[in-house]
C-alpha cells in the first residue's frame, strides 16, 4: 500500500478505490453472480458451498454468512455488488443502510425524513472522535 | 447539421423505478417526487427532442469488476433493460443512434477523450429511471437514446473537469453531424448521498443548493470541487454529480433555467432536477 490517502479521515466512510477493488474482488464476483437466478438458488440451498466455490478469504465468507455488512465494506466489499446479496435477501437499500448505521429501519427512515445526516459533525474523523470521548466521559 | 438544444440533470434513485413499476406513485411519498417532474414532463413534449445522450452510470449490471471503462459509449442500435436482481424493469428496450454515436465516438477520439466503445450492452435503473421521470411509462421510449455509462463506482471517477471538457468535445462532434438532429443531453446521479458504512444518510442541502445554482450560471467554478470535497460535503456516492458536468459542457456558456426542482428524501438521496435551455 502507498501512504495514506486524504480521503482517510472522512468519518464512517469506505472509499472503494483500486486497493480496495483488488482486495475485494472476488467478494465482489461472488455477489455479482447472485445477478442469475439459478445462482441464487444454489446460494440459498448451501450458503457455504456456493461460497467455496469462489477464491475468497475465510474472514470474507464469514462476514458473507454473517451479513456482516459494515465487515463486508471493510474486506473490500461494495456496496453495489453487496446490493446482489441483501437483493438475494430482499432487502432493501434502506434496510442495509439502517444496519450499517446501528439504527433500526424506522429510525433511520425518520431521520431521512427529518432531511438526513446533516454534514455539521460529520466530515472528519477527529468530529466522531470527540463525540465517543463525551460520550464515555458521561 | 445536428445541434445540442438543451440539457436535463436528474437524480436516478432505483426506488423511484420500484415506485412507478409497482404502481405507487400514487403515495404520498413519491407523489411529491413525481409532482416534481410534471413541468418536465409538458417541456419535453414541447421540445421533443431527436435524439437524447444520456450521461449516467452503470451500477455492476453491464460492468462487473472485469472491465471497468472510465467514459463508455453506446454505440448499439438497441439496448436490452438490465435484471438487477430482480428480473428487467418492465420499461420498453431502448433504442440508439449508431450513426451519431459511431460519429461522436471518432471525433472525440480524436480530440483527445480516449473513450471505449461499447457495441453490446445491458443498461440498469442509471438509465431508465430518467427517462422514466421524463415520460412516463409509454409503449415505446419517443426517440433514440445514446448511452455515455461513466465509471463512478470504483474510486477514482473522471475529475469534474475532465468530464466538463468532454462535454465540450460531445457538443463539438454533435455539431459537425451532418443530419438536422435536435439533442438534449442528460446528466445524471446525485444529489447528496451516502448508501454505505455508519456515516450512510449523510444529506447536505446547502452543497446541493449551491451547486445547483452554479450549474445553471458558474459552471466553471464546479469543475474546481476536488473529488475529496465531494466525497466530504456530498457522501461517498454524491461524487456522482461529476456526470452533470458533462450534460453542462455541452450547452452554451449562458443557458436559461426552465425548472428546477429540489426533494429530500428519496429512500437516501436527495434529489435534484434542473433543466437549461440554449438561448438561440
Amino acid at each position: 500500500m502507498g501512504k495514506p490517502n486524504e480521503y482517510d479521515d472522512i468519518p464512517g466512510t469506505t472509499v472503494f478505490d483500486a486497493q480496495r477493488s483488488r482486495q475485494g474482488y472476488h467478494l465482489n464476483m461472488f455477489c455479482m453472480s447472485l445477478m442469475k437466478a439459478e445462482n441464487r438458488a444454489a446460494f440459498k440451498a448451501n450458503e457455504r458451498a456456493y461460497l467455496d466455490r469462489y477464491p475468497m478469504t475465510e474472514e470474507q465468507k464469514q462476514a458473507v454468512l454473517d451479513r456482516d455488512w459494515n465487515r463486508m465494506i471493510s474486506l473490500g466489499g461494495n456496496i453495489y455488488f453487496l446490493a446482489k446479496l441483501f437483493f438475494t435477501d430482499g432487502k432493501s437499500f434502506q434496510y442495509v443502510a439502517a444496519v450499517m448505521t446501528g439504527s433500526t429501519q424506522e429510525e433511520y427512515a425518520q431521520m431521512m425524513l427529518n432531511g438526513g445526516r446533516p454534514p455539521e459533525g460529520n466530515r472528519y474523523t477527529a468530529e466522531w472522535e470527540k463525540k465517543q470521548e463525551w460520550k464515555k466521559r458521561g | 447539421m445536428a445541434r445540442i438544444v438543451a440539457g436535463v440533470a436528474t437524480s436516478h434513485v432505483p426506488a423511484i423505478a420500484a415506485a412507478l413499476d409497482l404502481g405507487k406513485s400514487g403515495e404520498p411519498y413519491w407523489k411529491r417526487v413525481f409532482d416534481g417532474y410534471q413541468r418536465s414532463k409538458e417541456w419535453i413534449r414541447k421540445v421533443d427532442p431527436d435524439v437524447i445522450i444520456l450521461v449516467y452510470n452503470d451500477h455492476a449490471s453491464a460492468f462487473s469488476l472485469e472491465i471497468i471503462p472510465t467514459f463508455a459509449l453506446g454505440c448499439a442500435a438497441q439496448f436490452p433493460i438490465a435484471d438487477e436482481g430482480w428480473g428487467p424493469r418492465p420499461v420498453p428496450a431502448v433504442k440508439g443512434h449508431p450513426e451519431l454515436a459511431a460519429h461522436i465516438a471518432q471525433s472525440v477520439i480524436l480530440d483527445e477523450f480516449d473513450l471505449t466503445i461499447v457495441n453490446r450492452m445491458d443498461v440498469d435503473h442509471g438509465l431508465t429511471v430518467p427517462l422514466s421521470l421524463m415520460y412516463g411509462q409509454p409503449k415505446e421510449w419517443p426517440c433514440p437514446v445514446i448511452p455515455l455509462a461513466v465509471n463512478v463506482v470504483q474510486y477514482p471517477p473522471p475529475t469534474g473537469r475532465r468530464c466538463y471538457h468532454l462535454g465540450r468535445a460531445i457538443r463539438k462532434a454533435v455539431e459537425s453531424f451532418d443530419q438536422n438532429l435536435r439533442v438534449v443531453v442528460f446528466g445524471t446521479g446525485g444529489m447528496s448521498h451516502q448508501l454505505q458504512g455508519p456515516r450512510a444518510g449523510l444529506i447536505n442541502k446547502a452543497f446541493d443548493e449551491r451547486f445547483l445554482d452554479a450549474i445553471a450560471r458558474d459552471p466553471a467554478a464546479l469543475t474546481r470541487i476536488s473529488h475529496v470535497e465531494y466525497l466530504r460535503e456530498a457522501g461517498s456516492e454524491g461524487i456522482e454529480l461529476v456526470m452533470w458536468l458533462v450534460m453542462r459542457g455541452a450547452l452554451d456558456d449562458e443557458v436559461e433555467e426552465v425548472h428546477r426542482f429540489y426533494h429530500v428524501p428519496a429512500s437516501n438521496t436527495a434529489l435534484g432536477h434542473i433543466i437549461l435551455e440554449n438561448r438561440k
